[in-house]
């Protein structure tokens, strides 16, 4: 055993420094505790509320404080996306710096990578790994908030390209290429009525695939129950408007390839399915010939 | 046993315990006895340290580590940027391989925040584990965290300002790092945050590194400058509970350091070039109690001594036996 012999009387300067060294440390963890502290305000405040991947945590009330404490913030789902919808918040998020989240606008989720590689890859189930199927995802909720702008609104169709030759977002055009996305800015339309949200929606998609008898990876758990989205007739004249059905994920795609700018239907997220349902059932239009 | 606890009482902020003479073996009392009746003059000193600073072998190990802490990094950026998918993830968490990795920090600041944990978070806790116990512990720090690597960079220019003494140099007590280690597993569990995460510029430079630029680099610039005209990688040493955790871990670990006194002249340049100086405390006259002594838990393995070094009196070791070259 060693025994201390280091224990001699300090001299009156050295107690002024061991003074100064505690006080400077006391400074020091203050500091520190407090900056760290202050990365809670910007999620306290609700500001940090953004479109997150599938599967990401959140209670009845769509509380995401669960997925912020699983978030590792390894950024595994953005590697593995194949679209790459996914990026990470930056410090301005506070302590939700380094979580992943998606601009519906510039790059929804198409799930075309089909088996949710996010939620395969996340390590902590923050993307939870109760999730099977795209069309069991609550992203949020898709919105009409533009309805006098819709083309179909106006009994207009759309020719060209839906958001222009610079628009760097992706999707998958199963008639295309099964496996690999491709920009938008590289397929044109010729719709005589302007249907994109109804026609690329990831959900209707599936939906048409499972009526074929050819459901996605030839797995008929991958067809949807319900319908996400359809054009309704408004009157007489051909003019239409998409309505939104419970089966919407919230996946962003309507949002994203709406040639109108802004767009008109724009994801909420502090709504999905099951809220609405759960609010009241009237809430969600069943759409005629709904599955 | 004694020379654990003194280990981990360093590594939680105490300063070294002086032996007293009864403490050292007869053998180093009679070789420190020796040292005292040859003194070397202060010509063989210089023309030692002269002949040292042109050996081929001076910066064999920070060229080797460096190597290693760049690859590494690279590996993830490339892996992704190429699509490779041989290390998937950042430094927090990752699959090497498929194999599932966590950051044992950031992995423990989870488990106190969620409150739950999920197999593959336990498997890549496990994984890393066993992998640093392997490995040395801190020598994540030295030899894979990006943050070490520009605070390494950066520390050179305090100390030349120190030099030309355009600031003083500030230290803190080293305890302060374990009051941190409290704070932040406190405020994770009682939060539901994982508070540490939020500041943690490993985290941080790895995903900007991987992922792009952010914001959130402003910060690790301002623990830059910090460390440049206030305190000496103070990051290091007094904040990141990432070299506490590790530390706990390279306390049980077979690479180490280890310190043999027979050669040794004191001069202490070891000691200056060093991140955590009190694991060589052993180095100074009368305080190493055996010939042969493993360096303390708080060591990163960075091999700065052992390069420094003139007279081969710091090596790498393998459990007490094997001499790493």
């Amino acid at each position: 055993m060693s025994k201390t012999s280091n224990k001699r009387a300090k001299s009156p300067r050295q107690r002024a420094k061991t003074r100064r060294e505690f006080i400077a440390s006391t400074a020091l963890a203050g500091a520190a505790t407090l900056v760290a502290l202050a990365g809670l305000a910007p999620v306290a405040g609700g500001g940090t509320h953004r479109l997150r991947p599938p599967g990401a945590l959140k209670d009845a009330q769509l509380d995401e404080d669960d997925f912020l404490a699983a978030c590792i913030k390894c950024g595994q789902c953005v590697q593995v996306c194949p679209v790459e919808a996914i990026r990470l918040a930056d410090i301005t998020d506070g302590a939700g710096v380094g979580v992943p989240y998606i601009e519906a606008r510039e790059q929804a989720c198409d799930f075309s990578c089909d088996g949710l590689q996010c939620v395969l890859a996340c390590p902590t189930g923050a993307l939870t790994h109760d999730l099977d199927y795209p069309a069991d995802t609550r992203m949020g909720f898709a919105r009409v908030a533009r309805p006098n702008a819709c083309l179909a609104g106006q009994g207009k169709g759309f020719t060209g390209l839906t958001r222009g030759p610079d628009f760097e977002g992706t999707l998958r055009y199963d008639e295309i290429d099964r496996w690999n996305p491709i920009p938008v800015a590289e397929h044109p339309y010729d719709l005589e009525l302007c249907d994109l949200c109804v026609r690329q929606c990831p959900i209707e998609i599936r939906i048409a695939q499972c009526a074929e008898g050819a459901p996605p990876s030839g797995d008929p758990n991958q067809c949807p129950p319900r319908h996400a989205i359809a054009l309704e007739p408004v009157d007489d004249d051909g003019r239409m408007l998409p309505v939104i059905g419970e089966g919407c994920v919230g996946c962003g795609v309507c949002e994203m390839i709406c040639p109108v700018e802004p767009t008109v239907i724009v994801i909420d997220i502090d709504e999905t399915a099951d809220t609405l349902k759960a609010a009241s059932a009237s809430n969600v239009i069943s759409i005629q010939g709904g599955a | 046993m004694n020379r654990f606890v003194e280990s981990l009482r360093q590594l939680l902020g105490a300063e070294p315990r002086r032996p007293s003479r009864e403490d050292l073996t007869p053998e180093v009392v009679r070789i420190y006895d020796e040292k005292r009746q040859h003194k070397l003059t202060k010509e063989d000193l210089e023309a030692n340290a002269a002949a040292h600073e042109k050996s081929a072998k001076r910066h064999k190990w920070r060229n080797r580590r460096w190597a290693v802490l760049i690859a590494v990094n690279l590996l993830f950026v490339l892996s992704f940027q190429l699509d490779v998918q041989l290390v998937e993830g950042s430094l927090t968490a990752s699959r090497v391989l498929g194999f599932h990795m966590a950051d044992l920090n950031a992995a423990l600041q989870i488990m106190l925040a969620y409150k739950h944990v999920v197999l593959n978070l336990l498997i890549g806790t496990a994984t890393v584990f066993l992998l640093w116990l392997l490995l040395g512990g801190r020598s994540f720090c030295s030899w894979v965290c990006p943050y070490h690597l520009v605070a390494e960079l950066t520390e050179k220019i305090h100390l030349k300002l120190v030099d030309k003494k355009l600031i003083k140099g500030r230290s803190f007590h080293r305890g302060v790092r374990t009051v941190f280690y409290v704070i932040f597993a406190l405020l994770a569990f009682a939060t539901g945050y994982t508070v540490f995460e939020t500041i943690s510029p490993t985290g941080i430079l790895s995903r900007a590194v991987i992922y792009g630029p952010t914001l959130a680099l402003l910060w690790v610039l301002f623990l830059l400058l910090f460390e440049i005209f206030v305190s000496q990688r103070a990051w290091c040493r007094y904040v990141c509970p990432i070299g506490l955790t590790y530390g706990i871990v390279g306390s049980m670990s077979p690479v180490r350091v280890s310190y043999n006194m027979v050669d040794c002249k004191h001069e202490g340049d070891c000691r200056k070039v060093c991140l955590v100086p009190h694991v060589l405390d052993v180095t100074i006259r009368n305080r190493s109690t055996d010939i042969d002594v493993p360096l303390g838990a708080d060591c990163t393995r960075c091999g700065l001594c052992v390069d420094v070094c003139p007279t081969n009196s710091l090596n790498f070791e393998f459990a007490g036996s094997k001499k790493l070259d």
